[in-house]
């Protein structure tokens, strides 16, 4: 690896010429159809079912306890291996309406199969991630929504957000006979399920496909380019409809705080995955020669691979801390390695440097943890050459949508909005859930728990109203 | 090395792993490329009378696939050989010119006449095949036509059958026997009574490998029907077992030499029919599920397994499991054994207990200590059954361990609560 400590910028001053070296098509057309094609392969029929087979069927089930959404792993497993692959489906969806997509996103190595009783035996885990896959991919019939609706209820309730969070929790409340109006800020649903992961984990839009099928049960209204804050207000959801479930998520990106970030070719990594997810042909995005990612979470990952897939010559990521530190698991940051994105730990941005108002340079300060364990720089620094800078050093909630005449209409914590564990915000007909709330994991299926839970929670509340 | 040479009922073997009569024996060509592979010796398979062949059906095999792994059973409704008996009699004499060392038995079955049966004789005798085996066993196509099975579920005609094979032949005389009865000691007598020199079973059990529910017909199915086949395979080596040992044990079969037949594809079950008194064992379903290169592997671990044990002969360990035999009104009813987990080995799947809970005895507690699963055995309700043991996916991890004084011995016939104790005094 040519990253010796001071080498780049060397490197950089010696050869380079002052224009940074940033365009689209760097690879063959044929390419970008492979490159970004499912990174995993799918099952085949015999495969999934000597898979399906190796599962004991466990009693009170590990795995189980280990999904956020509480999936009968088992007894999805069990209903492949006799080729009831649509029961398969419907016993997945009956907890995880979003059971397709987190077959293919879920850190399964941190959660189902990590608990899966197999590791104690041959620490080879039932690969539950891809029957799941396998169950929904053959499972879901096509032409019909699996779930039925329960009698109306003639109940009103305001979803803000159609992200995974709001989707869920919109789908379960019409599944219980609610009739549902859904917000997105955005021109499409989805939220980060749909533009903020990489393109491989879920191709051929599978996202969007998905999403038709959710709203499949009806009784969903959908009003996207709508933004809270802007278009409507809390305060008059709450007059207008019996309940409102937030799944706002996380509207800002942190900042790096250091010199040069307003430099052109510095982008957010979210928005740039954002932006191969939408596009209709890869080889129109532009991509530098030389990207430097900052931040150590899938996100980061998922710029750097993708960027390493349009044909970025060298990315390097860039993380502040050891590997055991980093949001994005074991599993996440061999396959950046097997990508040839090179890793660089404990190292902090110092400045960004540029030549005409575009960044040519990232300068690094390396870091160590104090007598006190805390992170401090060594004053010791080495410069990346960097055609392009994706921040990924994770997103922040904005409270801004929540204000209203100069106050936050719902209590807060850890900067994002507090709730219980039914998703219960500080006013009555308000929930909340997903990456917005305090203390959920920011991972899609914990989005999905929550509005499901919220969704449980507010038809509780709405029949207690019906019968009061 | 021990030694697996056999001398079987008069035919001598360099091992005792046969291929038994079935497609696999048909012609010259698979039976030399089997005595290469290093098989001991063949059953060549059923020849009939001569004339016009018999027909096959074509699809002639269902199996059994279990949790992906396939042939767990298998089963055929293909008949005799259907080559003219000529060719077959021609490849049987210069095969066993050119391996003279190995075992050459030729599979017979003929109308239920005397002279049928004294023509082919006859035949097969100038082929100086070393002897026959009597297909009274065939269930499906040929039973039919009063012959296989419906001679072998008929005692009386084993016996009339066997009879003139001995007057009408010098040839040692194998009777392959049908599990499709009751009792198998009525034919297995009755192959003794006429003067057989060995018995071979099982042949195939009657069967109907699956439906097919789109086509709503039995597998496998020709042409939207399907018929009854016989079944043999893994599936039916604890049947067979059985049936070995009823005979094994018998007094009035007298020690007839038996040919083990039924699931055998490795050494360890070869070595359970030898023990059970096997003098030979045959193999079909395993070869034809992999090839006749799996006697490799059965020549190789037996000899192993018998330096292991001090064995250097079969005849060293043949029968040795019989005494061990018995009928369950002579087991020791104050053995007792109670369930033990180990728990560094459990991996807390919970089988164990969720198997006695639902359908046995309570005797084992699923709690968590300190947020995590244990599993644990309440000995005074395990009454020592053993299923824990067996859907415990964890080799080692649930053992039986004895509790009992291991001094006095109690069978049913000694017990208070037998009515029929003092009547059986």
């Amino acid at each position: 690896m040519a990253n010796g400590r001071n080498a780049g910028d060397q490197d950089f001053a010696a050869t380079d010429s002052p224009a940074p070296d940033i365009r689209a098509g760097r690879l063959p057309s044929e390419q970008y159809r492979i490159n970004f094609d499912d990174a995993v392969l799918p099952l085949e029929r015999q495969t999934a079912l000597v898979e399906a087979n190796r599962c004991y069927f466990c009693y009170d089930a590990p795995c189980m306890e280990a999904c956020p959404t509480g999936i009968d792993i088992p007894g999805f497993i069990r209903k492949i291996t006799t080729e009831n692959t649509a029961g398969a489906a419907l016993r997945i969806y009956e907890q995880n309406i979003f059971g397709g997509s987190c077959a293919r996103v879920c850190p399964t190595e941190i959660l189902c199969e990590q608990a899966c009783v197999r590791n104690a035996e041959d620490g080879n885990p039932i690969r539950i991630g891809l029957l799941q896959r396998y169950a929904t991919d053959h499972g879901t019939p096509a032409n019909e929504h699996p779930f039925r609706r329960a009698a109306a209820t003639g109940k009103r309730i305001a979803v803000v957000g159609g992200g995974p969070a709001g989707l869920a929790c919109a789908h379960r409340l019409a599944m219980l006979g609610h009739a549902v109006t859904i917000f997105e800020a955005q021109p499409h649903l989805g939220g980060l399920n749909a533009t903020g992961i990489a393109e491989y984990k879920v191709p051929h839009d599978y996202a969007g496909r998905e999403i038709d099928f959710i709203l499949g049960i009806g009784g969903i209204t959908v009003q996207t380019s709508t933004v809270l804050g802007r278009d409507i207000f809390l305060s008059s959801l709450r007059r207008d409809y019996d309940a409102v479930f937030l799944g706002i998520g996380l509207a800002a990106v942190k900042s790096l705080d250091c010199e040069g970030e307003d430099l052109a070719g510095v982008f957010n990594a979210v928005n740039y995955i954002a932006q191969i997810r939408l596009a209709k042909d890869f080889a129109t995005l532009p991509i530098g020669r030389r990207v430097v990612v900052i931040g150590g979470g899938n996100t980061a990952i998922d710029a750097a691979v993708q960027a390493r897939r349009l044909g970025a010559e060298e990315v390097t990521l860039v993380y502040r801390r050891g590997p055991e530190a980093m949001s994005a698991t074991g599993h996440e940051q061999s396959f950046a390695k097997e990508n040839g994105v090179i890793v660089r730990h404990w190292a902090q941005p110092l400045r960004l440097e540029g030549h005409g108002g575009h960044v040519r340079q990232a300068v690094f300060e390396y870091t160590r943890l104090d007598a006190d364990g805390r992170l401090t720089g060594t004053g010791e620094t080495f410069a990346l050459a960097a055609d392009m800078v994706f921040k990924a050093i994770g997103q922040v909630f904005l409270p801004d949508p929540l204000r209203e005449d100069g106050r936050d209409l719902l209590v807060l914590k850890n900067g994002r909005i507090a709730a219980n564990a039914e998703g219960r915000t500080s006013l009555d007909n308000v929930w909340a859930g997903g990456d917005c709330v305090a203390g959920d994991q920011d991972l899609t299926v914990a989005a999905v728990q929550a509005g499901k839970v919220a969704a449980l929670s507010i038809d509780v509340a709405m029949r207690q109203k019906a019968a009061a | 090395m021990a030694d697996l040479s056999i001398n079987f009922a008069g035919i001598k073997a360099p091992n005792p792993f046969w291929l038994a009569s079935a497609p696999p024996t048909d012609k010259a060509y698979n039976v030399v490329r089997a005595f290469k592979a290093g098989w001991g010796g063949v059953v060549w398979k059923t020849l009939g009378e001569d004339g016009p062949p018999v027909v096959n059906a074509s699809s002639r095999y269902g199996a059994l696939s279990y949790k992906g792994n396939r042939i767990a059973g298998l089963n055929n409704i293909e008949l005799i050989t259907d080559r003219p008996l000529e060719v077959n009699l021609q490849e049987i004499k210069q095969v066993k010119r050119d391996w003279p060392d190995r075992a050459l038995v030729v599979s017979l079955m003929v109308p239920c006449t005397e002279d049928a049966w004294k023509e082919i004789l006859k035949r097969v005798e100038e082929t100086e095949a070393d002897g026959v085996e009597l297909n009274f066993g065939c269930p499906h196509g040929m039973s039919e036509r009063g012959m296989g099975a419906a001679v072998g579920q008929v005692p009386d005609y084993v016996e009339m059958v066997t009879r003139w094979c001995k007057q009408h032949s010098r040839m040692p005389v194998i009777v392959k026997l049908t599990p499709n009865v009751t009792n198998i000691l009525g034919p297995a007598r009755a192959a003794v009574r006429g003067g057989a020199d060995a018995v071979s079973l099982i042949n195939t059990v009657n069967s109907i490998m699956a439906i097919d529910l789109d086509q709503m017909a039995p597998m496998p199915t020709v042409d939207g029907k399907g018929t009854h086949g016989g079944y043999c395979g893994p599936a039916v080596k604890p049947i067979a077992l059985n049936m070995v040992a009823e005979i094994a044990r018998d007094p009035e079969c007298n020690k007839i030499p038996i040919s083990g037949i039924g699931g055998i594809e490795s050494w360890h079950d070869a070595a359970e029919y030898i023990a059970l008194d096997a003098g030979s064992v045959q193999v079909c379903t395993a070869a034809m599920h992999y090839g006749f290169r799996i006697v490799d592997d059965m020549v190789d671990g037996l000899q192993r397994w018998m330096d292991a044990k001090g064995y250097r002969s079969i005849g060293e360990f043949r029968g040795k499991a019989v005494p061990n035999v018995t009928a369950w009104q002579y087991l020791n009813l104050n053995y007792q054994i109670v369930a033990e987990i180990d728990q560094d080995k459990c991996i807390k799947c919970g089988l164990c207990h969720i198997a006695c809970e639902d359908t046995s005895h309570q005797a084992i507690r699923a709690e968590r200590v300190e947020g995590a699963r244990k599993y644990f055995v309440v000995n005074e309700d395990c009454v020592g059954c053993n299923l824990c043991m067996h859907v415990c996916p964890v080799d080692g991890c649930i053992s039986m361990k004895r509790v009992d004084d291991g001094k006095t011995s109690l069978n049913w016939t000694q017990h208070p609560n037998n009515p029929m104790r003092h009547a059986a005094e």
